[in-house]
């Protein structure tokens, strides 16, 4: 490509950095199909931003922990500078963390942002994840990249629960219990298990070094894995967009890496890192020294988990004490129910994609998003599993809502206990209704234009309010969605008049169908010919 | 169940393709296509550009000043340096300064970054193909094709004994590391069942570490006991109260609706189990009035003044009772071990 | 003065003198007759009582019955002892206001000096613990981090690591132990009030208390300290994890609206 007199200029020298980089890495390869990677603009694009720099803030951060934390459960006399532990008994990890907080100078401030952090990892892929569910983000070709990001939220919340534990303080150590007596409740495993992962009885010895291990290796690198796999996967795909002028399932409209992306995405990484830096100077999580260290006889009140794991304490809680003794051996059903119930719910969300494409049929790539209303069926689903998780967050923090708005325990137990079943039926309904209401406004909108606010009198008298109509960018948005027809099993004797039994899973898939594409789940998509008749003077409004 | 069922018309026309292409010019809801560019004021005005330079800089400016004071504060404040700071409390003068220095000066790369980016960097919006994920049918065939030579070539289908005995010595080797793990613990036998406490134990109030007795109890009060003999420095200590902490309490022998805990009871003072039979917390929230005792964690309640029965919450089983008596020294012992686990519920306990 | 001399001629003007003259005496004597004391301390003893007995026929005989002996209303008040009547109405609770799953916290409607007779006549009827006095509840020179170890094993399953309260079954609690004083707090533990039990002398001496008041005083009053900035209530996860999502979650994407907006035009059209 070059010419004979470029060839012999010297190169600067960052050019000469990158010649001799790409004759070992390819480098200039790579960056000519991604240094102008187009990127579309949308907040609810930069959720998971939010995820993967707060996921490098608690690395970056617990790397600085890890120089200071001791993970020993051998029992020390504590002799530091915090006042209310003077001489108290405690393990060596509840000291360290102590001497983090009062002894090395910035160590709180790093134990801080390390906690907020999580909290606000585990948050933000929450919101992330169902921002990818409501606008069907996870339709073909990014199915692995949605299982990549539900495997990165539950390894999270396993690796929050572990690191919450390792200070060893009170509270942790009570969530550890918790853990340890679910575990017992698994059939025939259940003490083995215990006994293996604890190193003997509860708490023995040897838990603390055992989740260290677990928190700063086992997890976060199979979680680093994941991120890298994720982020490939969302280049490789390139990113979804909104339906809108100009922008096809063939194209994607945005701005280029460089130089716009490298600046907005670079610099939301320091936004996000020193918003949370600012949050752990002015706002305290979890104060060990407050809690005391952990002994297996004291316990506090208002003893909850973290919140990612509030919902499956909710279903521990409200769970009535069922429990099945019979030819010498306990069934605990009371623990092992909410157990089973915590995976089967996080299962749903993680199979919900698969599900949803063998009703449809439809093994096509998707790369224009659906606003939530479009798919009323989805929302509604996506809307109850979400209400279910919420009643379970106050299940699990029941006891703090009982004395927060003066109620009683009990009755908070009882409502958690029906809203469990009423809740998501009531969400899906609700949800549906008024997806479909707003489907049914888009419509009027399209076919008799936007409401002005200008009343305009008629000659007769009557009075009437000026629709102005859409210019054409926002008639095709409006009509972009794609609809479904319901599937039908179809004749059940064939033209050759011999009987064809429709198998139960397809009458399965047809009812499914219906319900998600059937007449009264969507709202026809105003045509062509009735937007010309309206439009050409016969439709009067 | 495959796709190959759902006839192709149920499916919808794809986005973004249906109009224009199907119904041409037609079609009053066409893709207009992209937008023109629309300048900002930056683009148009060299001023307002110089402003927005001017801003950019002052943010990295400030930054760097944020990074000074995070040093000077590093420097200034001592580490138990105690300030009220409203609406704070009294805090941490020297996390307080940090946590502000560093977030401001993080804050302000970012926010200089992004205003560079939003005010000054081009901001037309450009469309870049999509191209197809999945293979073409030539490169597919090729692929399948190189397979094949390779499988061939291997001839692990020909010789089926190669194949089998190393789907074997794969299938076997990790075994090693399940093997491995054994030593991570001991067996449980009977371990969950035992506690310390044995015949003629003395029960050892936890405040006062001295030997309970009768008359120290009285009705409505509540005391925390262990056995004698368990020193707080003990290497087991952990594990040994984690089963073998008690509650005392005292009701009026006639209030005890239960036969069995009046019998195990000494003149109307009970010993319970402090470990919750739902997942072990320590239970103790206990109601005198009512008797009633609460879990802190999952809110399960036991009437202690009716064999500890669970009254509500996800505890599947009473809490066991200690039985107690009065040894020669007036102090409170007890008379044998808990008949049943203490702790929550496991598979063997039956 | 004038007032004064205008009713030196008053009818009752003897009547005041005498009284006056009396009350003097009376003082002297007691001051100066040091053998004497014992028995003017059970005068004023039963002056106390008979007062507290008024009071009490007023203010509690409704619901615990004219002689102390309980009601279906209310509990027996024989051999609560004066500390507990010291709680009970130093803290507001009593008089009760209206029957519920638990007497809360009020504005106290009687003076200290009411207070001790109220108590007076209460111990009166039945032995029971005794009001403590100012040196036994003074949590100066105590050991605080004693006290935490021991709140820990007794108080914080109900009231929480630092004494911020918690829920009970049926809609009653522990409450927050902020602003309450050192002698309420042992009075508290010295008698059981309502769902409470009780933590006698005889399981937890006078000097545990003391640790566990300074504890308290420590942790959870106007002067406490936290240094890692907001304690967002001291309830830990539940008040954090709301925090997060609202300033800390609710805050990013905020920024985030801000990052990917587009730069205003420079004109509409």
């Amino acid at each position: 490509m070059s010419t004979a007199t470029e060839t012999q200029r010297k190169a600067p020298a960052g050019e000469r950095v990158a010649d001799w980089a790409d004759g070992r890495l390819g480098i200039y390869g790579l960056a000519k199909a991604n240094m102008r990677k187009i990127f579309p603009d949308h907040w609810s694009f930069m959720l998971g931003e939010i995820c993967l720099y707060s996921f490098i803030i608690i690395i970056l951060t617990g790397v600085y922990l890890t120089l200071f934390f001791h993970p020993s459960m051998n029992e020390v006399v504590y002799h530091g500078s915090y006042e209310p532990m003077q001489g108290i008994r405690m393990s060596e990890a509840y000291a360290s963390t102590l001497d983090i907080s009062f002894d090395v100078r910035g160590g709180l401030l790093v134990r801080q942002i390390h906690h907020w952090a999580a909290v606000i990892f585990l948050a933000g892929m929450f919101v992330h994840m169902f921002r990818v569910f409501f606008t069907g983000a996870y339709r073909k070709p990014r199915e692995i990249n949605w299982l990549f990001g539900f495997l990165l939220f539950v390894l999270g919340m396993f690796t929050g629960f572990t690191g919450y534990s390792l200070p060893d303080d009170l509270l942790s150590g009570t969530g550890v219990r918790f853990t340890q007596g679910a575990i017992l409740s698994m059939p025939i495993v259940g003490t083995y298990i215990s006994m293996f992962l604890f190193g003997g009885e509860f708490p023995g010895g040897d838990i603390i070094a055992r989740f260290y291990s677990i928190h700063i290796l086992l997890l976060p690198g199979i979680m680093l894995g994941l991120v890298v796999g994720h982020l490939i996967l969302v280049f490789f795909h390139k990113h979804t967009q909104f339906a809108g002028p100009g922008r096809t399932n063939k194209n994607v409209v945005g701005m280029p890496l460089l130089p716009v992306y490298m600046a907005k995405a670079g610099g939301f990484f320091f936004l996000v890192f020193g918003f949370i830096a600012i949050i752990a100077g002015i706002a305290s999580i979890n104060p060990i020294w407050a809690l005391g260290p952990y002994r297996p006889d004291q316990v506090s009140t208002g003893a909850q988990p973290d919140w990612y794991m509030g919902f499956a304490e909710g279903f521990v809680r409200v769970m009535p004490g069922w429990e099945i003794n019979l030819w010498g051996h306990t069934l605990v059903l009371g623990v092992l129910i909410p157990l089973v119930l915590f995976g089967v719910i996080l299962a749903a969300l993680a199979l919900y994609p698969f599900i949803e494409s063998w009703i449809t049929g439809d093994k096509r790539e998707h790369h224009i998003l659906d606003r939530p209303r479009n798919a009323p069926t989805r929302t509604a689903l996506g809307v109850a599993w979400v209400t279910i998780y919420f009643v379970m967050l106050i299940g699990g923090g029941n006891d703090i809502w009982a004395t927060h708005f003066s109620l009683s325990l009990n009755a908070i137990s009882w409502f958690v206990r029906i809203a469990f079943f009423v809740g998501p039926v009531l969400a899906f309904v609700v949800t549906r209704r008024i997806c479909l209401g707003l489907q049914r406004r888009d419509k009027e909108k399209v076919l008799h234009g936007r409401e002005s606010g200008t009343i305009k009198r008629l000659p007769h008298g009557e009075f009437v309010e000026i629709h102005e109509p859409l210019g054409q960018g926002q008639l095709h948005t409006l009509t972009a969605h794609e609809q479904y027809k319901p599937l039908e099993i179809g004749p059940t004797v064939d033209e050759n008049g011999v009987e064809r039994k429709p198998s139960a899973l397809q009458k399965v898939r047809a009812r499914l169908s219906r319900s998600y594409y059937g007449e009264n789940n969507q709202i026809a998509k105003p045509t062509a010919e009735e937007y010309k008749e309206i439009t050409s003077g016969h439709g009067h409004h | 169940m495959s796709s190959q069922q759902i006839p192709e018309e149920n499916l919808p026309v794809e986005q973004g393709t249906a109009h224009g292409a199907v119904e041409g010019a037609g079609d009053p809801f066409a893709d207009p296509g992209l937008p023109a560019h629309k300048p900002r004021i930056q683009d148009i005005d060299e001023r307002a550009a110089n402003r927005s330079e001017r801003a950019v800089a002052l943010l990295f400016t400030l930054s760097m000043l944020a990074t000074v004071g995070f040093i000077a504060s590093y420097v200034i404040f001592p580490v138990d340096k105690i300030v009220y700071i409203w609406p704070f409390g009294h805090v941490s003068a020297l996390n307080f300064s940090l946590g502000l220095t560093l977030g401001l000066a993080l804050f302000l790369i970012g926010a200089g970054a992004v205003h560079w980016a939003r005010t000054l960097m081009s901001d037309v919006e450009v469309a870049d193909d999509r191209h197809a994920i999945e293979a073409t049918p030539e490169v597919k065939a090729k692929v399948m094709a190189d397979f094949a030579d390779g499988a061939k070539e291997s001839a692990i289908g020909r010789r089926k004994l190669i194949r089998n005995t190393m789907f074997g010595a794969l299938a076997l080797v990790p075994l090693s590391g399940v093997v491995l793990l054994r030593d991570l613990g001991p067996l449980p036998e009977k371990k969950l069942r035992k506690t310390l406490w044995a015949k003629g134990k003395q029960l050892v109030n936890m405040n006062t570490m001295e030997p309970l007795r009768p008359e120290d109890v009285v009705v409505g009060s509540l005391t925390f006991a262990m056995p004698e003999g368990l020193e707080e420095d003990a290497h087991d200590f952990q594990t040994q109260i984690a089963k073998a902490a008690l509650m005392i309490i005292r009701i009026e022998p006639d209030n005890i609706k239960d036969k069995r805990e009046r019998e195990w009871a000494h003149e109307g003072i009970v010993a319970f189990s402090k470990i919750c039979t739902h997942v072990g917390c320590p239970i103790s929230l206990y109601e005198q009035q009512t008797h009633h005792v609460l879990c802190p964690c999952h809110q399960s309640t036991f009437d202690l003044s009716d064999g500890a029965r669970v009254i509500f919450g996800p505890a599947g089983h009473p809490l066991p009772q200690l039985r107690i008596g009065v040894n020669s020294e007036g102090n409170l012992e007890a008379l044998g071990d808990f008949e049943e686990p203490v702790g929550p519920a496991f598979w063997e306990r039956g | 003065m004038k007032k004064l001399s205008a009713r030196r001629r008053h009818p009752l003007a003897a009547v005041v003198v005498l009284l006056l003259a009396l009350a003097a005496t009376g003082g002297l004597y007691a001051a100066f007759a040091p053998a004497g004391k014992a028995q003017a301390d059970e005068t004023a003893q039963s002056l106390a009582i008979d007062e507290g007995k008024k009071l009490y026929s007023v203010g509690c005989a409704s619901c615990h019955g004219s002689g102390g002996q309980g009601t279906t209303d209310g509990p027996s008040l024989v051999g609560v002892g004066s500390a507990a009547v010291d709680f009970q109405v130093g803290t507001g609770r009593m008089p009760a206001q209206q029957p519920g799953a638990q007497v809360p916290k009020k504005k106290v409607i009687y003076s200290q000096a009411e207070i001790d007779q109220l108590a007076a006549y209460v111990a009166s009827l039945g032995a029971g613990p005794i009001t403590p006095t100012g040196s036994q509840v003074d949590p100066a020179g105590a050991d605080v981090a004693k006290g935490g170890d021991l709140f820990r094993t007794n108080c914080a399953q109900c009231h929480n690591f630092t004494g911020k309260g918690g829920a009970l079954t049926n809609g009653k609690y522990a409450p927050d132990l902020e602003g309450v004083s050192p002698k309420h707090i042992y009075e508290a533990m010295q008698t059981g009030p309502q769902s409470m039990p009780s933590f006698p002398d005889s399981t937890m001496p006078e000097q545990e208390k003391k640790d566990i008041i300074a504890y308290i005083k420590t942790v959870n009053g106007d002067e406490s300290e936290d240094p890692g900035g907001l304690s967002l209530g001291g309830l830990g996860p539940v008040s954090e994890g709301l925090f997060g999502w609202i300033f800390g979650l609710g805050g990013l994407i905020a920024i985030a609206v801000w990052v990917a907006a587009h730069t205003a035009k420079a004109k509409k059209s």
